[in-house]
């Protein structure tokens, strides 16, 4: 066969990598993550060692604010002014924490970087370490990440054997060190306060803030917590500048973010594009469009914590205002994206159920109101729901979201909201019409069997596991609706497109 | 490690590394190990590079493993880079592939196209 090898496109040329901008992703891919020289080849340490032979502490956190890096784990709070809230703090120990504990279901940002380049996670903990005045930190991931744990656990025996970390670093007064911690798989966990109970060796709940982690977190002592991904970006803004890195992104949102794209889309992957690329470029041109050439409907950001997007909201440029402004959020990077057949209300209800099940039962209104959401949620997609239930169900999660202790009950009704506020119609049609607009929700579904198109072959009552399906060969067949359970194996068996679920 | 010139050092070493090989024209067979490209069989792939290598006699290959480059559902994935070519990143390999690639590619010089994701449409 012809080759033309004038046809083959860099990387760069690729429509999924065109819109894209990879900081934090730089070296994902194309170095190997286990040996330590890879990383060094690619400027690896460099960064590190200009902080503790170049710059004082003072210097390192002044480049940090200056750079407008936010912290990408959800929240958005400007890094350099957490590490200025800790360097002041006068502690015979302090900490710097990484939070790996990547919960969020359809995430996987985190995961990502720390098993394409774990060193790059170290170094910036380092320099973290340097600018505040700690000399131990501690990697707080869960254990679902095994290859990330074990990269991890390699990277750093091989940055203790060369001296990046440990005693003296560059034969500075500078030394630092870096032990794992395991999480046991509690979503909760996430949220700083209780990532380090969980760190501590206690159970992993919340507390009430102040005082802050700055001032009094890993065991009382002064601690900075920062992302994966937001770590990920530190080293390259040491080493090219604030301004390199602020002359990326928004007014307000500076540098990249890492999304993950997953849901009802084509190019299902790990892209990393800078502030203010719009929704629209995300979706069409590196999501490379809907699986099927369906409809786009919407895009949940922000996993469970978030809001959906919809068509609406293509033309929206991503970063932290506008999408608060919209309605949704940031989040850590979570992005699922849904097409005409996923219904919004079942949607909701994944989402509440997912962080129902997780609330750490400390405080009551998301021990209990989420609860009491998710039974609503459930009267709703089995045709039992009021036009009350509605109004019931917003002010729950208005007050859930006003009272509850930690942002994990915070943010759990946000998925409800938005999909009331963009969806209210397919709401309606559950309660009022008891009909599910996109024949998700099985109990407002039922099969039928179209007399006209049924040959009578039989093949249906076969596949039947029930024994829903009568009638006489050569025949048109029924559907006992008492006895049918919604698989829809007949459906998937005629090949005469004669059953439909309505 | 006491100074920033041990780090040069390692760095130089490295490139020097890097050079010689593609001074010496030695093709990198890149496999892509993420958790993505492990759960999708990277690893089988990753073995059946290093047994074709192994019985062809190739004594001018390098192989490498690294994280995922991003286009998660095209894994496994493998990135052959030819010095002074554009590399080649070939999608969804199995194990039979990755032979058919190190025979007909990295012997033979032809690339398998309709298993490329960097070809132009």
């Amino acid at each position: 066969m012809d080759f033309n090898r004038a046809h083959v496109l860099e990387m760069e040329d690729i429509a999924f990598f065109k819109p894209q901008k990879r900081v934090a992703l730089e070296n994902c891919g194309l170095i190997d993550p286990e040996s330590i020289e890879e990383y060094i080849a690619k400027d690896g340490y460099f960064a590190l060692a200009k902080c503790v032979s170049e710059m004082t502490p003072g210097a390192v956190i002044e480049e940090i604010t200056k750079s407008g890096l936010r912290g990408r784990g959800g929240a958005g709070f400007p890094t350099g002014t957490k590490w200025a809230f800790a360097a002041p703090e006068v502690a015979d120990q302090k900490y710097v924490v990484c939070n790996a504990d990547e919960g969020d279901p359809g995430a996987f940002m985190d995961r990502s970087v720390l098993e394409g380049d774990p060193h790059r996670v170290l170094e910036a903990m380092a320099i973290a370490g340097y600018a505040i005045g700690a000399s131990q930190g501690f990697i707080y991931i869960r254990a679902e990440y095994p290859i990330a744990v074990e990269r991890l656990r390699l990277a750093i025996r091989q940055a203790q054997e060369l001296g990046v970390l440990g005693k003296n670093i560059f034969g500075s007064s500078f030394s630092f060190n870096i032990e794992l911690r395991l999480g046991a798989g509690a979503f909760v966990c996430g949220e700083e306060t209780a990532l380090l109970a969980s760190t501590e060796g206690r159970r992993g709940e919340p507390r009430p803030r102040p005082p802050f982690p700055a001032v009094s977190g890993l065991f009382e002592k002064p601690t900075v917590i920062n992302n994966v991904e937001t770590l990920a970006n530190i080293p390259k803004i040491i080493r090219m500048g604030a301004d390199w890195f602020s002359a990326m992104g928004t007014e307000r949102s500076k540098g990249t973010k890492v999304f993950a794209l997953a849901g009802k889309i084509n190019n299902i992957g790990l892209i990393e594009v800078p502030m203010g690329t719009t929704l629209e470029t995300v979706i069409n041109e590196v999501g490379g469009g809907i699986q099927g050439g369906k409809k786009f409907k919407a895009a949940q950001i922000g996993g469970p914590s978030g809001g959906c997007l919809t068509s609406a909201h293509l033309g929206v440029a991503i970063d932290y205002e506008s999408l608060t402004q919209a309605g949704a959020m940031m989040g850590s990077g979570g992005l699922i994206v849904m097409d005409e057949d996923t219904c919004m209300v079942d949607i909701a209800r994944f989402f509440l159920e997912f962080t129902q099940e997780e609330s750490c039962g400390k405080c009551p209104p998301c021990r209990i109101g989420t609860k009491r959401m998710l039974e609503i949620l459930d009267k709703i997609t089995t045709g039992n729901g009021t036009m009350e239930d509605l109004d019931h169900l917003e002010t729950l999660a208005e007050t859930i979201r006003d009272s509850s202790l930690c942002a994990l009950g915070q943010t759990a009704p946000n998925p409800v909201l938005s999909t009331i506020k963009n969806f209210r119609d397919e709401y309606e049609a559950h309660i009022l019409e008891k009909r599910c607009p996109s024949g998700v929700c099985l109990s407002l579904l039922s099969y039928t069997i179209d007399p006209e198109k049924c040959i009578g072959c039989g093949l249906c009552a076969k596949a039947c596991p029930v024994e829903a399906i009568s009638g006489v060969i050569k025949e048109p067949h029924s559907i006992d609706q008492s006895k049918c359970i919604k698989c829809g194996a007949c459906m998937d068996t005629c090949k005469f497109s004669a059953i439909s679920k309505k | 490690m006491n100074s920033i010139e041990e780090l040069r050092e390692i760095k130089r070493k490295k490139e020097e590394l890097v050079a010689g090989r593609n001074a010496n024209g030695i093709p990198t067979v890149n496999v892509h190990m993420g958790t993505c490209g492990t759960a999708a069989g990277s690893t089988d792939v990753l073995n059946a590079v290093i047994e074709e290598v192994k019985t062809k006699n190739l004594e001018k290959v390098y192989i490498m493993q690294s994280g995922c480059p991003g286009v998660c559902i095209n894994e496994p994935m493998l990135t052959l880079t030819i010095p002074g070519e554009i590399p080649y990143i070939y999608i969804k390999v199995t194990p039979e592939n990755a032979k058919e690639i190190i025979s007909r590619h990295v012997i033979n010089n032809q690339p398998i196209q309709e298993w490329l994701l960097n070809l132009k449409k």
